[in-house]
């Protein structure tokens, strides 16, 4: 295992140290102490390795991650996993606001409580939290997952395309064009697996799904050209 | 941006670190705010006397005599304490109201950074870590306090325009954000006979607090005010002689973190700002919510009160 101090040897010498690793490395499991709050910790990663940050982190930790397997003992500051492309993210703590924003493939889960803005214009990506989500969740949530095991805030899913959300708990409101669906037996499979995949322990029988009512302008027919 | 800091202490035993604490937080926060930076520190209450810390970009022509022209015109000892830029006059509690206007009329170059019986703000143009030190803020002790970092949207860069914003006696305002009503709400005020001396949009959320406050309205009610009448982006801290309150308007897009120990309370805009306070690894660490006025007080148990929507 590889150990990296990040208060003694610095941002850029991490992200570059973690961009040279192949899908060949024998370096496949890195630990990040002293994070600090810092931005950007394994931002870009291409390689299949596990990172493990001891400690919270700031902006954007894990963005545009492809293959990578990160973990956060800790928190996580604003825009975690943003346009991640595949691979895993696991916050142990809270995360801040829009969590996995754009992510177009992959897994990121919250094992706390997730804030503000949570899979804001998801484009692929699956989200799992633990806990509750923060206002204007899923908006303009285009496709992928997000599941919910506590409450979601408010304006849940405005403005969504395809994505499914599946939120255990109360919604505080839904956003325009989002309503509750049926779940159907394809969905809890589905949900099955999300939650396995998550490591949580909640029954899908106790959620409820929510989608788009397809009725906003890009749904209307009279619109296409 | 803009990066707020703040510490509410619990424990005695750290108040003579607090100048120290919040220099180190204040200056992990300078690429949030690198124009100008301020801090408002509330110390030692001195029974029956009162403070205002006033500013003059010439102090050496401005602050000898000074003492001397405001006893005079308001019939009362004063004394002063020179720190750089700015200077503490120092006079009985009851001479208080009226020495904003006597400053005006013995030198109306000398600016008023705040008043009250324990609150002194510090604020002047330039990097955070070189305000601290022209003032020494790492020497100061107290019971609390709160910094700034501004990075300018809104209006120039001048000490006029760094905050914090003295809101009333010992009262004061830090923003993170912009408010997009400024202008008419400046207005507004001005024809109720508020003072704003800048074009600056956060000043006019301090007067807009006082204002409430003039009228009866308490602090914990003015905020929750504030979420009505002032439109745009907003992540407040204000400071008052017991304590400390945070609200954030109900988009919270303005970043702010909460950190809590038997030993204190911490703000920081960011994490990075709180990683060196004692104990914080063991700290309760959370995001306040939207919408919702939090309050620390010496003498009151903490609250959190959501607006209704």
């Amino acid at each position: 295992m590889q150990t990296f101090d990040l208060e003694a040897q610095g941002l850029r010498n991490l992200n570059s140290a973690l961009h040279a690793q192949s899908a060949n490395t024998n370096q496949t499991v890195w630990e990040v102490i002293n994070p600090k709050g810092s931005h950007a910790i394994a931002v870009g990663l291409d390689a299949p390795i596990e990172v493990n940050v001891r400690g919270h982190t700031g902006y954007y930790c894990g963005g545009m991650n492809k293959q990578a397997t990160i973990n956060v003992a800790g928190s996580a500051g604003p825009g975690v996993a943003e346009n991640m492309m595949s691979g895993t993210v696991v916050i142990e703590g809270d995360a801040s606001q829009y969590a996995g924003a754009t992510g177009r493939g992959g897994t990121l889960v919250i094992k706390g409580n997730a804030s503000s803005r949570c899979g804001i214009s998801m484009k692929g990506i699956d989200i799992i939290v633990h806990g509750n989500i923060g206002h204007m969740s899923a908006f303009m949530a285009q496709s992928g997952n997000m599941v919910v095991c506590g409450d979601a805030g408010d304006a849940l899913g405005d403005s969504l395309y395809e994505a499914r959300l599946f939120v255990r708990g109360s919604v505080k409101s839904l956003g325009a064009d989002c309503i509750e669906k049926e779940m159907r037996p394809e969905h809890i499979a589905l949900l099955t697996e999300l939650l396995e995949k998550g490591g949580c322990d909640a029954k899908p029988e106790e959620f409820k799904r929510y989608g788009s009512a397809r009725k906003l302008y890009n749904f209307n027919i009279d619109n296409a050209y | 941006m803009c990066g707020i800091v703040g510490l509410f202490l619990k424990d005695k035993a750290l108040e003579p670190k607090l100048g120290e604490m919040l220099t180190d937080m204040l200056i992990t926060m300078t690429d949030r705010g690198p124009d100008s930076a301020g801090i408002a520190i509330y110390g030692a209450d001195t029974k029956g006397k009162a403070k205002l810390v006033v500013q003059s970009d010439f102090p050496e022509e401005d602050f000898p005599g000074l003492d001397a022209a405001m006893a005079a015109s308001l019939g009362g000892p004063v004394s002063i304490r020179v720190n750089d830029t700015h200077a503490v006059l120092e006079m009985g509690s009851e001479l208080l109201d009226v020495a904003r206007s006597r400053l005006n009329e013995v030198n109306p170059r000398v600016r008023m950074m705040s008043r009250g019986e324990t609150l002194e703000i510090y604020k002047e143009v330039g990097l955070p870590k070189d305000v601290a030190a022209r003032f020494d803020i790492a020497q100061m002790s107290g019971s609390h306090g709160i910094g700034h970092t501004r990075m300018a949207t809104e209006s120039a860069v001048t000490t006029m325009g760094a905050h914090p914003f003295n809101t009333g006696a010992d009262q004061c305002l830090v923003h993170n954000g912009s408010l997009s009503n400024h202008a008419s709400l400046r207005r507004k005020l001005r024809r109720q006979g508020v003072h704003i001396e800048t074009e600056n949009d956060t000043e006019v959320g301090a007067a807009y607090l006082t204002w409430r406050m003039m009228n009866g309205a308490t602090l914990g009610e003015a905020l929750e005010s504030s979420l009505d009448d002032l439109d745009g982006f907003f992540t407040f801290v204000v400071g008052t002689k017991d304590g400390f309150g945070v609200v954030r308007d109900p988009i919270a897009c303005k970043p702010a973190v909460l950190a809590e120990t038997d030993q204190y309370v911490a703000f920081g805009s960011e994490y990075r700002a709180l990683v060196n306070l004692p104990g914080i690894e063991h700290a309760r660490v959370w995001e306040p919510e939207p919408a919702t006025v939090y309050f620390w007080g010496h003498k009151g148990a903490p609250t959190a009160h959501e607006k209704a929507a």
